[in-house]
């Protein structure tokens, strides 16, 4: 019975919290479901078609594509190599002043969204895929830290305590004790990351760091809808690639 | 055995004729049964392991579609030449209980035990016995014929297998349905707690008028308990008998063994009045 | 005494170490030069200039008083629409994955496959499904502000769309990797479908689900953010238009609430998590 009502409890509450959600919006819910949004909307899906397809635009279209690929594969890369070296400290392997400094900065990293540090870095560096790159390494480095850290704790220490026990120097012993069983791991990890960093290279653009993004950004922007179209299609199609490749690879490392 | 095979009649609950079941790979599963059963009745089926027990249980429970031969359940011939709908509002009479018992592991006993009523619900009414059991005291009386009404909270998965198969035969008790077949419903007790629970079972049978398929591996329990004994070989019936008339070298031929000493009061001992090793 | 010389050992893993190394760098440098992969452009006079100009704006972080209402209100407006999107998402997911689960198909039961009508449907949710949640949720976002306008609705939507499709994906993976066996029995037995899966699938999974749900909800108002970078409402709005203003103060308020309202969010997710399990 005391279960039962902590559960009640506990589910109220959330329904009014829910409900209070819906309450605060200013949206316009009969609009939202009305005849005239939904046409609007129709309106809008049909205006993709025809697909732009002409010789130049697909040019126009496929380096884009090529380049939030590029975007999404060395801002990966980059924060692959970072998040180690964060990572290191955070898992308490060189003392604790050095975990808590590692790990505030790892999560100040993480809990800037992409967008952010790309709008922040534009602002620096002017517009292009290379702000972009770094807005995801930089973002990537704080998650992909932070799950490296907890691999290394919850790896076994033993092997690398024994051969630091044989006088093995710290780095052949991490090597040869640690590294080995959390490379699988490491590499789940960052192709599963890689699928997302896909998803948000594709859209960094709108910040002004280039690839489809960017383009998307400013043919919408011109009521360029068929360009609009074409630019969706080739995002779908790359999302499905990198994520199909990713499954493949990550079903490789696994084993 | 009456031959009614095309002529479905009403004191018949079911009826296989000429069944075959292949698996997937080809392989014949059971060989053109042809077996009836009436309505009321309580038959026991006994083999070898890999007899094909379990198979039959299951076309006859509507579970597993025959590759050939006719079947007749209930009153609907060829249930698998109907629609979904109609077949499944067939299932609702039939009531299986499977070898390992079905049940949920973080489900608590109450809800698994009224899950035997379900088919009687709605929708509605079952969503809202998750919410808060309804009918609670049904399971408990239920679940106390098997002794183990001081088990009515406790979530599934803390239950000993034992444990396990009788709430899977309490929940027998709640659903209504006239069909009942069960698939080694008490390998895991021991004699004196297999016997009651066998009893129970066959005392809620009759109470009911309902028609009872069991499989057995133990023989004596089978012989003792039961009027009508299948033995089942190969996928092939081997015997179809009345209790009285299996003797000891019937059953050592179905089972491939020695022929045995005469089998005793099999209610106190176990089987091995029966000298045969258990290997299955 | 060895009169012939012992054949040198070779490494069977080496010429496929090599060749995965050889191909990633061949792979590495056009895509650095596809980014423009230019550290020194951080350095030159003139982003220099800019930097420093919009470093020097930051402090201190805005805190007037109706500057800080703004930022509590815009900071429940996020909170609001992730948790209404993420309402919505539930109410497509649930039917959708509930629908496309294989375990509950009548008529595969006995048979060894669907028929062909279920088979179609299925397999069309789940392709629904997939390209619901591979349209990044900014696209939708833009989508939708384009058709219903600026404001809080577009960004609903958008993580209504996004999420349903995520959330409906991991619970159906989440139901089919559960013992069947429970919710077969109960089909068998002539159970309802919504029954025998109230019954036999969700007492094994509920935890999960709800567990994936809450986790989800924490990301909805990470994305709530985001996508208020393209109007569709809350911090993330907000936000954008201090940042064209280049008012680094406001930037690192909004910045800092972001921060501490994401903290929250991780914290209230951990505490129901395990109060779930």
């Amino acid at each position: 019975m005391d279960r039962l009502r902590t559960r009640l409890t506990i589910t109220c509450g959330f329904l009014l919290f829910v409900l209070a959600c819906f309450f605060s919006l200013s949206g316009d819910w009969s609009g939202l479901f009305s005849r005239e949004s939904a046409s609007r909307m129709l309106e809008l899906v049909t205006s993709f078609f025809p697909l732009e397809l002409s010789a130049t635009f697909l040019r126009k279209a496929a380096y884009a594509t090529l380049e939030t690929l590029a975007i999404s594969w060395i801002g990966t890369l980059l924060a692959v190599i970072a998040g180690l070296f964060f990572a290191l400290p955070a898992a308490h392997m060189w003392g604790a002043f050095l975990q808590g400094m590692a790990r505030i900065v790892l999560n100040v990293l993480r809990a800037v969204p992409e967008l952010v540090w790309a709008a922040l870095f534009v602002i620096a560096a002017g517009l292009g895929p290379f702000p972009g790159t770094l807005a995801l390494a930089v973002h990537t480095t704080g998650v992909l830290g932070r799950l490296f850290a907890e691999a290394l704790e919850n790896a076994p220490r033993e092997p690398y305590l024994a051969l630091r026990r044989h006088g093995v120097g710290p780095i052949a012993a991490f090597s040869y004790g640690l590294l080995p069983h959390i490379t699988p791991q490491l590499a789940s990890y960052t192709l599963y990351r890689w699928e997302n960093n896909i998803r948000a290279a594709a859209v960094l653009g709108v910040a002004g760091a280039g690839g489809l993004g960017q383009m998307l950004y400013y043919h919408m922007g011109l009521f360029h809808f068929h360009e609009t179209g074409t630019i969706l299609l080739a995002m779908l199609l790359l999302v499905g690639l990198v994520d199909t490749c990713s499954n493949w690879l990550r079903m490789r490392a696994i084993r | 055995m009456s031959r009614g095979i095309r002529q479905v009649q009403t004191a018949t609950a079911a009826s296989l004729g000429d069944m075959t079941l292949r698996y997937r790979d080809g392989r014949v599963a059971l060989d053109a049964i042809t077996l009836t059963f009436a309505v009321g009745e309580q038959v026991a089926i006994i083999g070898p392991s890999g007899a094909g027990k379990t198979s039959l249980l299951h076309v006859l429970a509507c579970a597993l579609r025959p590759t050939s031969g006719t079947l007749a359940v209930l009153g609907t011939a060829h249930p698998w030449n109907t629609t979904t709908a109609t077949l499944h509002a067939l299932r609702k009479r039939i009531f299986l209980a499977p070898q390992m018992p079905p049940l949920p592991p973080r489900q608590r006993v109450v809800h698994t035990v009224l899950a035997g009523r379900l088919p009687q619900w709605n929708t509605w009414q079952a969503l809202k016995s998750l919410l808060y059991p309804v009918d609670a005291p049904l399971a408990e009386a239920a679940l106390a014929r098997f002794r183990m009404e001081d088990k009515l909270l406790l979530r599934c998965d803390r239950l000993s297998g034992g444990e396990r198969q009788r709430v899977g035969l309490a929940r027998m008790l709640l659903s209504a349905a006239p069909l009942i077949l069960l698939d080694e419903p008490v390998s895991a007790l021991d004699p004196v707690l297999g016997l009651q629970a066998l009893q129970t079972v066959q005392e809620e049978a009759r109470a009911r008028a309902a028609t009872m398929v069991v499989s057995l591996h133990d023989v004596g329990l089978a012989h003792a308990q039961f009027q009508r004994l299948i033995g089942l070989r190969d996928g092939k019936v081997f015997f179809d008998l009345p209790s009285a008339q299996v003797t000891p070298e019937r059953l050592a031929d179905l089972y491939g063994m020695e022929p045995p000493d005469a089998t005793s009061d099999a209610v106190a001992v176990d089987a091995s009045g029966i000298k045969m090793s258990r290997c299955f | 005494m060895l009169l012939a010389k012992p054949q040198p050992w070779h490494d069977p893993a080496w010429p496929g170490r090599v060749t995965s190394t050889v191909i990633f760098l061949l792979l590495l440098l056009p895509a650095g030069y596809i980014t423009e992969f230019n550290p020194a452009v951080f350095f030159d006079a003139t982003s220099l200039r800019a930097s420093k100009q919009f470093l020097a704006t930051f402090f201190p972080p805005a805190h007037s008083l109706e500057f800080l209402q703004l930022l509590v209100q815009s900071a429940w407006k996020t909170v609001a629409i992730a948790t209404v999107g993420m309402v919505l998402a539930l109410g497509m997911a649930l039917p959708c994955s509930l629908v496309a689960n294989r375990a509950l198909s009548l008529s595969r039961l006995g048979r060894h496959r669907m028929g062909l009508l279920p088979a179609i449907v299925r397999a069309g949710i789940r392709w629904i499904l997939s390209i619901l949640r591979s349209i990044p949720e900014l696209v939708w976002a833009l989508l939708f502000v384009r058709a219903v306008g600026l404001g809080d609705t577009a960004g609903v939507m958008a993580i209504a769309l996004t999420y349903g499709g995520m959330v409906g994906k991991v619970f159906l993976e989440i139901y089919e990797a559960q013992d069947t066996r429970a919710a077969e029995a109960l089909l068998v037995n002539g159970a309802g479908r919504l029954q025998a899966f109230c019954y036999g699938t969700l007492p094994s999974c509920l935890p999960e689900l709800l567990s994936y749900t809450v986790y989800r909800w924490e990301c909805a108002i990470r994305s709530s953010v985001i996508l208020g970078f393209v109007g569709a409402g809350g911090l993330g709005q907000q936000m954008e238009l201090s940042m064209r203003m280049l008012n680094g103060g406001e930037v690192l308020s909004f910045l800092l609430v972001f921060i501490l309202l994401v903290w929250i969010a991780d914290r209230i997710s951990k505490g129901l998590r395990t109060w779930i399990d």
